[in-house]
């Protein structure tokens, strides 16, 4: 007889969720200088950006566990605030919100591209300050393709694993994903575990993808 | 006549084309008149302040809103300059009514009142709950206009209105226009390469050529009627 790992189910969609929510606010703002204005430095950072779609997972989690860990420059900082990242599951989902950040730029560019400078140029002689036109005009025209990125960002971050497993380790009721979950099933021999645990991502993925097209097409009607 | 806008010495360059202008505009309706490519669209764009000029300075009313020396260029929301682009540019996710009243968002009772002169004298009142994409092309006209008029505008720059409507459309909105500039009174830059445009609504015409300015005076000097149907430039 399977049974599900709930706690891992919780914490892959809580952290996906969080590491999504912390993604947004960054993602849209760093979209908005690449869809809008030119400066220096401007294809490096786009580079940047990309790295983590395109590098492999276990490399971005060493950085990662680099950056985060004690002697890290950040985790040093977190460290003196008794803050301790590396092994819980604030890594997971740094881990996640590293991993899924791409999507959530990509995609509200590409939606803030396709408002067109046109509508805030007319907003703004229409007497509206620079925040208003951003949030009367740029933000719902765009939003549907940035909600699609978001969703897209979520279903990237619930598959996590490779980044996931080196920062945050897989220690069962603490840090253990959904995927961590089902490598470690596998390895154990509970492979009816492990493919309960497959079920519910293809479920999950499913739903995300089909959400993500959903709100694209509507957007082009 | 007093200038109510003056633009000196005002010029950019942008890659081969350079546009220098020299000139000042009177309450009215002014045509700037000129072949595609000979910078009108640039100069409006200045002008609002979506662009800033490499020189010059410009002053509306007493009120200095370029000075490139003096590196000041009011932003284009506190301008006061309305603009009517040739896409029109109405917002797509929202409705006329939300549409007309974005440039005046304090509602008031007086504003109520100028609202509903403003939809009535261009017969948009059944137009209010729809959405831009449900309008025709004269509908979508007379709603972006009545949007940039009810911004309260001290100028009103509209480029090329009707330049992408067919004849027998151009024929039914260009009374719109003469009414909006004989009721509304709003100093008006009417950009357009067509001459007979200028003819049925503008008092003066400053002619554009290769983003020098070639002509300046009254419509009746620069303009005659050609023997086919129509104007020409003299």
């Amino acid at each position: 007889m399977s049974s599900l790992d709930w706690p891992a189910i919780g914490l892959s969609f809580g952290a996906a969720t969080l590491a999504v929510l912390i993604n947004l606010v960054p993602g849209v703002g760093l979209a908005w200088l690449l869809a809008r204005r030119a400066w220096p430095g401007k294809s490096l950072v786009e580079t940047i950006v990309t790295l983590p779609l395109v590098m492999p997972p276990v490399a971005t989690g060493l950085l990662l566990l680099e950056l985060l860990g004690r002697r890290g420059w950040l985790g040093s900082m977190l460290h003196s605030l008794n803050i301790e990242v590396v092994f819980t599951w604030k890594a997971v989902v740094a881990a996640m919100a590293v991993m899924s950040f791409p999507f959530v730029v990509r995609n509200a560019r590409v939606a803030l591209e396709a408002v067109g400078t046109r509508v805030e140029q007319v907003a703004a002689t229409l007497g509206a300050s620079p925040w208003r036109v951003a949030w009367t005009v740029t933000l719902p025209l765009a939003r549907r393709g940035i909600a699609a990125g978001a969703v897209m960002a979520f279903a990237r971050a619930l598959g996590e694993f490779g980044a996931t497993i080196l920062v945050a380790g897989n220690i069962p009721g603490s840090t253990t994903t959904i995927s961590t979950s089902i490598y470690s099933d596998i390895l154990l021999g509970h492979d009816g575990d492990a493919y309960g645990l497959i079920v519910v991502s293809i479920g999950l993925a499913f739903v995300a993808i089909l959400a993500s097209e959903l709100l694209v097409r509507e957007r082009r009607l | 006549m007093t200038a109510f806008l003056e633009l000196r010495g005002v010029s950019v360059r942008l890659g081969r084309f350079e546009l220098e202008v020299d000139a000042a505009l009177s309450e009215g309706w002014t045509a700037l008149f000129g072949p595609s490519g000979a910078g009108k669209t640039t100069l409006l764009e200045i002008i609002t302040g979506l662009r800033r000029p490499d020189a010059g300075r410009i002053v509306m009313k007493d009120r200095v809103l370029v000075d490139a020396a003096e590196k000041i260029s009011v932003p284009p929301h506190r301008r006061k300059i309305g603009y009517v682009p040739q896409d029109l540019a109405l917002f797509p996710h929202l409705d006329v009514r939300a549409n007309l009243v974005y440039g005046s968002p304090v509602a008031k009772a007086e504003d109520e009142s100028e609202f509903q002169h403003v939809v009535e004298r261009l017969e948009i009142v059944q137009l209010l709950d729809k959405k831009p994409d449900a309008l025709s092309g004269g509908e979508k006209q007379r709603v972006a206009l009545a949007r940039a008029l009810l911004a309260r505008p001290e100028l009103l720059l509209l480029d090329e209105p009707l330049s992408a409507l067919d004849a027998p459309l151009k024929e039914r909105i260009i009374p719109f226009l003469q009414r909006v500039r004989d009721e509304f009174r709003v100093p008006t830059l009417y950009v357009t390469h067509a001459a007979d445009e200028v003819v049925a609504l503008c008092e003066r015409a400053i002619v554009l050529r290769a983003g020098r300015i070639v002509a300046d005076g009254p419509v009746s000097d620069l303009f005659v009627l050609r023997e086919s149907p129509g104007y020409r430039l003299r």
